[in-house]
């Protein structure tokens, strides 16, 4: 079915997409909406993977499964951060990456 | 999927920033499928559409009101940030123009669920069990961690 | 013998106890586990030196009892042990006796007191090392417990530790006997280097192959040796308050006066004799120059204590004075003797350090009772109390006797010995002794006086006399003040274990009996009466009287040394130099640390998105290098 669209074609996808992620992660300020950006990095990050498997590597499918790992990570990733920005919201009422600085020095 | 990706970074309502990540992420599952890797695809559906993007819905939700719109971002780091993105994105794709992918003829190995499963639990050579292991841990600590983390204190209440 | 180790084994004991359960246990309990343990010991004491004086011919060296403690080297090992011999049975007897006495006294001197049990916990620990002291077999054990007494006198001297004049005494005793100390170990360390032994059976034998070394190397004109044992010697002389280390004796009497009675009269400052005594046939064969230095400052500080003591008028002070005065001549003794037939000198300062014990004991329990009766130390406040204090009195006559040196009282004989040894050696010596007995007739009969007879005085509180437990141990020591002098005690102890016959020298006897005599009528003559005579001798000699009542600004001189010379000379330029250029320094790696942080503070803003920019911009920049490297 996608035998003929070349790999560069959809890496130049995903390396847009991972930039667009890093876009969202730098100019957002809400906490969660950067975590989208996270997101999105990390997904475009998997396609990448999947795709050299698909096309460089098919008699092996271990992009395959680094796909899989990496699905449960930021499963995880997701789950404590935004644990992590609940609690923070219940404490400062904010979750404005710019009051976040508590911890500095 | 960009310009999904692209109205989930920009968008001014938080919730629906939140959706265009849901079709984006479809997007991805629907690439899966069109390659031929129909677990990895539901599996993106489920756990990113229907886990990930649930969750943060629901902080949303938990932390912002429905109507609230996100303050613009200051024009000068917009600007900068883009020059960065775009320089990235600029130099990613220069490097893969110059790249010569050598694309392979191999028959490809099927990935079904059976097989995938036999990998995934298999220990001899290209067996994945440790890995599995490991990451099993990882959900089940991460779990405890952001229950622990996201309780209310007990002399909160 | 082997129960001679429960003679020092029982005071331990006691003070563990005491020690650990004060607080916890009755006071009467305390104070009679104490004096039973040290009665005990007494006993066994007595049994020693019966056994080992009657019941065998020769008094060799015995060593019933010895443990390796600490072993360097094959050839280098410090025992503990027991080392019984003339001197160290003599020593125990003494120790045990007054010590049992003294503990005794306490039991109704200190009635009452705060912190009763730590006192007899401290009484028990001073006996045990003293003990531990005597019978040491080697010179590191000896130190150990050299260094054991001084502290236990330090805790003792201290012993009103709310009184700051108690606490400064303690702390002189201590700085004094410590930097004396000091000389000691110094001493200790060169001597064992040499002989490669610390044990006195081996650096006690006159034949010991090592000394021809030390003695052979010369510093500063004086063989090593001479230097070793001179060190050894300071750290006697710190302990006996020999001059110029006697600072600390007087202020030392700050402590309760079963304490001076006990340490600074009886026992401890006599270590530096006994130290002395220990070492003395290498003194005596190897290093005559020091012994030479021994005699000098034994004579120099007993005219220079008795002429201070003359003009004191708090009574423990004079008892001090007349201490250090006393144990000159127990030094001036040592100092004059000579090793085998000739030593009558050694067997003379033992005697007079036996006979002193008992006597200076009792005068200084005297002064605890007078004390104790009317509350005060200063002997112009005191007169007449022979009406009140009867037995005081009786027992006080005696030991002032004694101490004069009059006929059948111990001290006669003891003296009289001393006066003999010196004639023998060095007729300057002899005349200033001679004089200086006189003299201590005089000031113990100017303090008899005017304590027990002069003028009819009115007291703040009304004298009594001290309760029955008080004047038991000053009759048992009045009793051996006057019979001590009986005892042939040149058959017992002498130099080289030998017996040694002593005649008395009829022509030094009269003299010293004659010259006390004087003493004495000069005093009753000024001092019997109230009369202004005396004030008008002081008055005529000004400036000796002035001077000897501020003992001769030693403690001044002492002052101007450390505060002027030292601090000002030494300490301030080094402390200058600490400050502004060691400080600085360091003052400056942590001024520039500190300025350095809070210029880069800044960087860490706490924003996540500016690391985030800082990242990607980092990441680009290393991703365009590479890029265009590899192209």
């Amino acid at each position: 079915m996608m035998e003929h669209v070349p790999i560069s074609h959809v890496l130049i996808v995903t390396s847009a997409m991972f930039f667009i992620g890093v876009y969202g992660f730098l100019t957002r300020r809400n906490l969660v909406t950067m975590l989208i950006g996270v997101e999105l990095m990390l997904n475009a990050v998997n396609i990448n993977f999947v795709i050299f498997d698909r096309y460089l590597y098919p008699d092996q499918i271990s992009g395959h499964f680094f796909a899989l790992f990496i699905i449960a990570i930021a499963a995880a990733e997701a789950a404590v951060a935004i644990a992590i920005f609940i609690n923070l919201y219940r404490n400062i009422r904010s979750i404005d990456v710019e009051e976040v600085d508590k911890m500095k020095y | 999927m960009i310009i999904f990706s692209l109205m989930a970074v920009t968008s001014r309502r938080i919730l629906r920033a939140a959706v265009y990540l849901l079709f984006a992420l479809a997007g991805t599952a629907a690439l899966y499928f069109m390659i031929d890797y129909q677990f990895l695809a539901a599996v993106q559906l489920i756990v990113y559409a229907g886990g990930i993007v649930v969750l943060i819905i629901f902080s949303i939700l938990l932390t912002t009101h429905i109507n609230e719109k996100l303050e613009k971002p200051a024009p000068g780091k917009v600007f900068i940030t883009a020059v960065l993105a775009l320089g990235g994105f600029v130099l990613t794709v220069y490097a893969l123009t110059q790249h010569n992918f050598v694309v392979s003829d191999l028959p490809q190995t099927e990935a079904t669920v059976s097989h995938i499963g036999e990998k995934l639990l298999g220990y001899g050579e290209g067996g994945y069990v440790l890995p599995f292991e490991v990451i099993s841990i990882l959900l089940l600590a991460a779990m405890i961690g952001a229950i622990v983390i996201a309780k209310r204190k007990a002399s909160d209440s | 013998m082997s129960y001679v180790i429960l003679i020092i084994a029982l005071p331990f004991a006691a003070f563990v106890i005491n020690g650990l359960l004060s607080g916890k246990i009755p006071h009467r309990f305390a104070g009679w586990l104490a004096t039973g343990a040290i009665g005990v010991a007494a006993v066994l004491a007595w049994l020693t030196a019966y056994s080992y004086f009657f019941q065998s011919t020769s008094f060799e060296k015995i060593i019933p009892f010895q443990i390796t403690w600490l072993s360097f080297t094959e050839t280098l090992q410090i025992d503990m042990g027991i080392l019984l011999d003339p001197i160290s049975v003599m020593m125990l007897v003494v120790i045990t006796t007054v010590s049992l006495m003294v503990f005794l006294y306490s039991l109704g001197y200190m009635q009452g007191e705060k912190g009763f049990v730590r006192y007899y916990a401290f009484l028990s620990l001073f006996s045990f090392s003293m003990l531990g002291l005597v019978v040491a077999t080697n010179l590191f054990q000896l130190y150990m417990f050299w260094e054991l007494v001084g502290v236990s006198s330090d805790l003792l001297i201290g012993y009103y530790y709310d009184k700051p004049e108690a606490v400064a005494a303690a702390k002189k005793a201590f700085i004094v006997t410590r930097f004396a100390d000091f000389g000691f170990l110094v001493g200790i360390l060169l001597l064992s280097y040499y002989t490669g032994t610390f044990d006195f059976a081996a650096i006690t034998d006159p034949n010991h192959t090592a000394f021809t070394t030390m003695t052979g190397s010369l510093f500063l004109g004086l063989s090593v040796l001479t230097w070793a044992l001179m060190l050894i010697f300071m750290g006697g002389a710190g302990k006996s308050a020999m001059f110029p280390l006697h600072i600390w004796l007087p202020d030392a009497m700050e402590g309760p006066t079963p304490v001076s009675a006990l340490i600074h009269a009886a026992t401890m400052v006599v270590a530096g004799v006994f130290l002395v005594a220990r070492m003395f046939p290498v003194f005596s064969f190897h290093a005559p120059e020091a012994l030479d230095a021994v005699a000098f400052i034994g004579v120099f500080t007993l005219l220079f204590a008795a002429i201070i003591a003359c003009t004191q008028t708090d009574i423990k002070r004079i008892l001090a004075f007349s201490t250090m005065s006393q144990i000159g001549y127990m030094m001036l003794a040592l100092g004059v003797s000579d090793y085998g037939d000739q030593g009558l000198g050694f067997t003379a300062s033992m005697f007079h350090l036996f006979t002193h014990a008992f006597f200076k004991a009792l005068l200084f329990l005297g002064a605890g009772s007078i004390i104790h009766a009317i509350h005060s130390n200063d002997i112009r406040e005191m007169g007449n109390l022979r009406k009140h204090q009867p037995v005081t009195h009786i027992v006080f006559l005696i030991a002032c006797l004694a101490i004069a040196g009059i006929p059948p009282f111990a001290g006669f004989f003891s003296k009289d010995e001393i006066l003999a040894a010196t004639l023998n050696s060095s007729p300057v010596y002899f005349a200033i002794a001679t004089f200086t007995a006189g003299l201590t007739a005089f000031y113990m009969f100017r303090l008899y006086f005017l304590v027990f007879w002069n003028r009819e005085t009115v007291y703040e509180y009304k004298p009594h006399e001290s309760s029955f437990i008080m004047l038991v141990p000053m009759i048992v020591l009045a009793v051996g003040s006057a019979v001590a002098g009986f005892i042939p005690f040149g058959k017992f102890v002498s130099s080289d274990s030998q017996p040694l016959h002593i005649e008395m020298n009829q022509t030094v006897a009269i003299l010293s009996i004659v010259v006390a005599a004087t003493g004495i009528l000069i005093a009753w003559a000024l001092y019997k009466k109230e009369s202004p005579l005396s004030e008008k001798i002081a008055s005529t000699l000004n400036g000796l009287y002035r001077v000897a009542l501020k003992k001769f600004y030693i403690d001044e001189l002492y002052v101007f040394i450390t505060k002027k010379i030292i601090f000002n000379l030494i300490s301030k330029p080094i402390a200058w130099f600490d400050r502004h250029v060691i400080d600085a320094l360091m003052d400056f790696t942590a001024t520039a640390t500190n300025k350095v942080s809070a210029e880069i503070k800044g960087l860490q803003s706490g924003q996540l998105q500016h690391y985030a920019y800082i990242f990607l911009s980092g990441v680009v920049l290393i991703v365009l290098i590479m890029i265009f490297n590899y192209t």
